[in-house]
């Protein structure tokens, strides 16, 4: 009897749930609203099975339930009733079936017309290109990927002078137009994700792989991998963000193509040494840092990370944060260097100094840092060396004080927490596995050992 | 009749002669199907813990200092590949399939009893390697428990030296565990069965049993070859399944092999691995449901051929594994296809075990409960599944927590009502003594509830978008603040359900030290391995005499016979005479 009552109940309540939760597809964003539909239609199909299926099984439980003077009812098979269960569920299955192959079969086939875009999928970064003018993209090999070159474009083929690079995890598409986008990965499974725009693929080494939509609303969408890419899989996000026509061709026209890439002026020490004079009043004049002043050390620090920072804080993507004090600071500073020419000769000078050696302080538990370190280690290298690759900077060498303040920074979000900060978002999730402040202190005294040659 | 000849000899040089032989190095399969099932239950209860603390994480980021993105992977993966191989597998059929089906089908014991033991001990050994991974440096592997190449053994995957090693060593050694005891049963059936025993008088439980380790022998060689394979990737250089590949930024001698080769071979076992599972659950709680509803399995015939069509059917379905796996989307129509179609056999079953219950005399024991509520967390499980196998709805919700909770509702929830409906229904004949009915009763209630409540609103966190295998899923525009509050209260109970089998546990302790002991067939069931002359079976079963078998498994409350149930291995004239007689007649 109670058994009875507590499978309606439960019916009961899964309708309910279905009905009121909150929790429901995102708003759709793309010409996929047959997959909804699809979705729809198998919902009223399995809704209906699953509550008559529950519902008979209650009244079974109810109806003839254990008397001692009763006998059931002996009856082996039925087959008309066997006949016309079987074909009444081949017919819910045709119904649900035929519908979702349909829809299949345009998904498979792609539109003429459409336009073409690629992304590249690597522990823990996205990167995109476009074909450019040409509308060919340029053939890509392993052995071409360098810091310089991080999708691998072939320098020898002229298709892919004009491609255009888009080395960050954000991309613009523009609103009402299909788009074949074809996925491949430099390292491991990944997977193309965005909610609202329904469909998703693997991104596989070795393979190219496409899926097509067509982009329905104007927004910046959530790009997540959803294909388990190792220790930073969570971390691997990006966003697409969906333009007018016009917005989107001014933007891809502010991107560089494969040529501008490859071309660029190395910075010169000297000329850059003058300028720095404004920045060793706090960094010190061999960049040594000065904790009084809290500015922190720049010797030793690579050239690429220092140039992003300076980018960040002339963007007002770092020091913009209210409660950060010390970035406000420098703020107006970077603003100086609006030259590019300029920075590219400060960094030199920087570059040109000997790395300082560093007095910490902070004292904790090695062997607890070491442990948390592991996950640190697969960007920032096992000695801390940094990996440009998956843009992480140099910890060996750096100062505690500093580096524990941008944990805290990262933990509390006064770091990273701006949209157009993709890397520092990445920080955030990972610095929040540090419970409190016994355990940063831990890393960091484990940080303090590295030797702060390795660069 | 010539293959009952395997079953009457009586060979003796097994013959247990000391504590040792009884219980260690035993031949009889009683005691290795205990053996297998503690082991299954202990390497169960380490997967429970595991899921307990990835769903703390998961509720309540940011509170649990020891929980790192990287133990976190591991968690998962190991709680994965222990609940599916280690457990589910090694108890189903490991643990009943050794027991019930010698005595099922009326032979004295397995035809090899000393491969029966070997393969007792290398599923052991294959555990311990597993469980070692615990303890080594870098400690188990945290690919998933799909293992995925490249990332299985890649750097910036936790456990990618040691860990997956082990991971891939043991599995061998599971496969060749499991090989050992499937050539057994599938013989044991085929040979042993006493007179009188057509395979269309075999209970259900026994054909489930069947097809699943015919299954098993066609699907872990698979298995087998791309662990071997991954291992020589790993260990030796080859590119059987790594392609060109800068790693973490620094350019590996791997060259073009194929990741996706691998997912082909390991969900032409994967998948399969499901009906290895669900066969021998669906097999074991028709016939709990027939006995406690005092009933015939409703057509029995169909059941048969629906377990043998959904057999061979899965072997033809793996690539919806895989539809976003980057292979050719053109595979989808087929597999879509052989999928949606493999629903057919499944809502027979389904329908039939309702129709069992129709007009039956349904006596609400433990192990009904727990059956009937297999046929609801099923029933959801399935219907569920029309979603994932419909490849265009697979797009949306692929890789999402709907995934988790299908599967978890269907392979998960699902056979352990079945494994719980059928240690409360044969712990008398395995023990002797009966289970506590009120412990029981409530170890039911706050699992089946428990479950629904972990589950149900999984799936809607799946149609909002959350992807699996995440630590954590802040920073994102699209997940509401009320996504974490549904998942803390799906870690609440997912915690009270795993502290409630605290309860099962404490059952069989004072049952077993209890001295009530139980009744001869205290279930008034017909089918075979309740007739034995001792209860628990002794050492061959049978006594002097195999049981002579005059009819299916099925008949209870016969039109014309005395009693509600009539066993198997009663005459056809004996059923109509009165209770005493018949009794007389069993002996």
């Amino acid at each position: 009897m109670a058994l009875a009552i507590i499978l309606v109940l439960l019916i009961i309540a899964s309708l309910i749930f279905h009905f009121a939760s909150p929790w429901w597809f995102t708003p759709l964003a793309s010409n996929w609203g047959s997959i909804d539909t699809t979705i729809n239609l198998t919902f009223w199909v399995t809704g209906f099975v699953f509550v008559a299926v529950n519902l008979f099984l209650a009244y079974c439980v109810f109806r003839f339930r254990y008397h001692k003077d009763k006998r059931s009812h002996y009856e082996p098979e039925n087959k008309r009733l066997e006949v016309w269960l079987s074909a009444i569920t081949a017919a819910g299955v045709i119904v649900m079936l035929a519908p979702g192959l349909v829809v299949w079969a345009k998904f498979v086939d792609v539109p003429e017309g459409a336009s073409e875009m690629e992304v590249v999928g690597q522990q823990w970064q996205w990167g995109f290109r476009f074909p450019g003018e040409d509308g060919q993209f340029g053939r890509v090999a392993k052995q071409f990927i360098s810091d310089t070159n991080p999708l691998g474009l072939d320098p020898s083929d002229l298709a892919g002078q004009d491609d255009v690079i888009i080395d960050q995890n954000e991309v613009h598409l523009p609103i009402g137009e299909d788009v074949k986008v074809l996925l491949r990965s430099k390292d491991v499974l990944h997977n193309f994700a965005v909610p609202q725009f329904r469909v998703k693929m693997d991104l596989v080494p070795g393979l190219i792989s496409y899926l097509w939509f067509e982009p329905t609303k104007i927004g910046r969408f959530d790009i997540l991998c959803m294909e388990l890419c190792g220790l930073a899989h969570h971390t691997m996000r990006g966003h697409v963000v969906v333009d007018t026509p016009e917005d989107f061709t001014a933007w891809l026209a502010s991107q560089p193509t494969f040529r501008e890439t490859q071309v660029g002026t190395k910075g010169d020490p000297i000329a850059g040494q003058a300028l720095y004079a404004t920045c060793a009043a706090c960094h010190g004049q061999q960049a040594e840092g000065n904790k009084a002043l809290n500015a922190p050390k720049l010797s030793g620090q690579a050239s690429w990370y220092l140039s992003r920072q300076l980018h960040y804080y002339q963007q007002g993507i770092r020091g913009a944060h209210k409660d950060d004090i010390f970035g406000q600071q420098m703020a107006p500073m970077a603003a100086i260097l609006t030259d590019k020419q300029a920075m590219k000769n400060v960094l030199a000078h920087i570059d040109s100094l000997e790395e300082a050696a560093v007095d910490n302080q902070i004292n904790g538990n090695a062997a607890r840092g070491a442990s948390y370190y592991i996950t640190c280690g697969a960007c920032h290298g096992t000695e801390g060396q940094g990996n440009f690759s998956l843009n992480a900077p140099k910890l060996a060498g750096q100062q505690d004080w500093y580096i524990k303040r941008q944990i805290e920074n990262f933990r509390s979000g006064v770091r990273g927490n701006h949209a157009d900060d993709n890397y520092g978002k990445q920080m955030i999730l990972m610095a929040r596995m540090l419970k409190d402040e016994q355990a940063i202190d831990d890393l960091i005294t484990y940080i303090n050992q590295f030797d702060s040659e390795h660069r | 009749m010539t293959h009952t000849a395997i079953a009457e000899q009586i060979d003796e040089s097994h013959h247990p002669s000391s504590f040792i032989t009884r219980y260690i190095w035993s031949q009889d399969h009683k005691v290795i199907a205990v053996q297998y099932a503690i082991t299954a239950i202990f390497v169960g209860l380490v997967a429970l813990v595991l899921s307990g603390l990835m769903r703390l994480q998961l509720g309540f980021p940011d509170s649990f200092d020891f929980i790192d993105p990287a133990s976190y992977l591991q968690f998962v993966t190991m709680h994965g590949m222990i609940m599916v191989i280690y457990l589910l597998t090694a108890l189903l059929l490991g643990g009943f399939g050794n027991y019930l089906i010698p005595l099922m089908i009326g032979a004295r014991d397995m035809v090899f009893p000393y491969l029966n033991m070997l393969s007792f001990w290398m599923y052991l050994l294959s555990v311990l390697v597993l469980m070692s991974s615990f303890f080594i440096s870098g400690g188990p592997t945290g690919a998933g428990w799909t293992l995925y190449p490249p990332q299985a053994i890649l750097a910036g995957t936790p456990g990618y030296n040691g860990g997956i090693i082990l991971m891939l060593v043991s599995l061998a050694i599971f496969i060749v565990a499991f090989t050992m005891g499937g050539l057994n049963y599938v013989t044991t059936i085929l040979q042993a069965r006493t007179h009188g025993m057509t395979l269309m008088r075999m209970p259900l439980s026994i054909w489930g049993i069947f097809v699943a380790t015919i299954l098993g022998l066609l699907a872990f060689p698979a298995l087998l070859v791309s662990a071997i394979m991954m291992l020589l990737d790993k260990l030796a250089g080859t590119s059987f399944f790594m392609p060109a590949i800068v790693s973490l930024g620094e350019s590996l001698d791997y060259n073009g092999g194929s990741p996706v080769l691998f997912q082909h071979l390991f969900w032409f076992f994967g998948h399969p691995e499901v009906y290895i599972v669900a066969l021998p659950a669906f097999g074991m709680v028709s016939d709990v449901l027939s006995v406690h509803a005092r009933k015939n399995i409703f057509g029995y015939r169909m059941m048969v051929w629906a377990i043998v069509a959904i057999g061979g059917l899965s072997f033809i379905v793996w690539a919806h594994h895989m539809y976003v796996s980057g292979m050719n989307p053109v595979f989808g129509f087929f597999f879509a296809t052989t999928t949606l179609i493999i629903a057919i056999p499944t809502a027979i079953k389904v329908y039939n075990w309702v129709l069992t219950l129709w007009r039956g005399n349904i006596r609400l024991t433990t192990p009904m409960l727990f059956a009937i509520g297999f046929i609801f967390t099923f029933t959801h499980g399935g219907l569920t599944g029309l979603f994932l196998g419909n490849v265009v709805i697979d797009l949306p919700l692929s890789d999402t927590y709907f995934v988790v909770a299908h599967f978890h509702m269907v392979m998960g929830v699902s056979p352990i009502m079945v494994l719980f409906a059928a240690i409360y229904h044969w712990f008398p004949l395995v023990s002797g003594k009966m289970l506590h009915t009120g412990l029981g009763k409530t170890h039911f209630w706050i699992t089946f509830l428990g479950t629904y409540a972990i589950y149900l609103p999984m799936h809607y966190l799946g149609f909002l978008g959350v992807p699996r295998r995440y630590y954590s899923m802040a920073g994102t525009d699209f997940i509401p603040e009320s996504a974490q509050t549904l998942n803390a209260g799906i870690t609440v109970s997912a915690i009270i359900v795993g502290v409630a089998q605290l309860l099962f546990i404490i059952n069989v302790i004072i049952s077993l030290r209890s001295d009530k002991k139980a009744a001869h067939n205290p279930w008034e069931a017909s089918s075979l391995e309740w007739q034995t002359p001792q209860i628990p079976p002794v050492h061959g079963n049978w006594g002097a005499k195999l049981p002579v078998v005059h009819r299916w498994a099925y008949d209870y409350c016969v039109p014309g016979a005395v009693d509600d149930f009539t066993p198997q291995n009663v005459p056809v004239d004996a059923a109509h005479l009165s209770e005493g007689e018949a009794e007389g007649d069993r002996s």
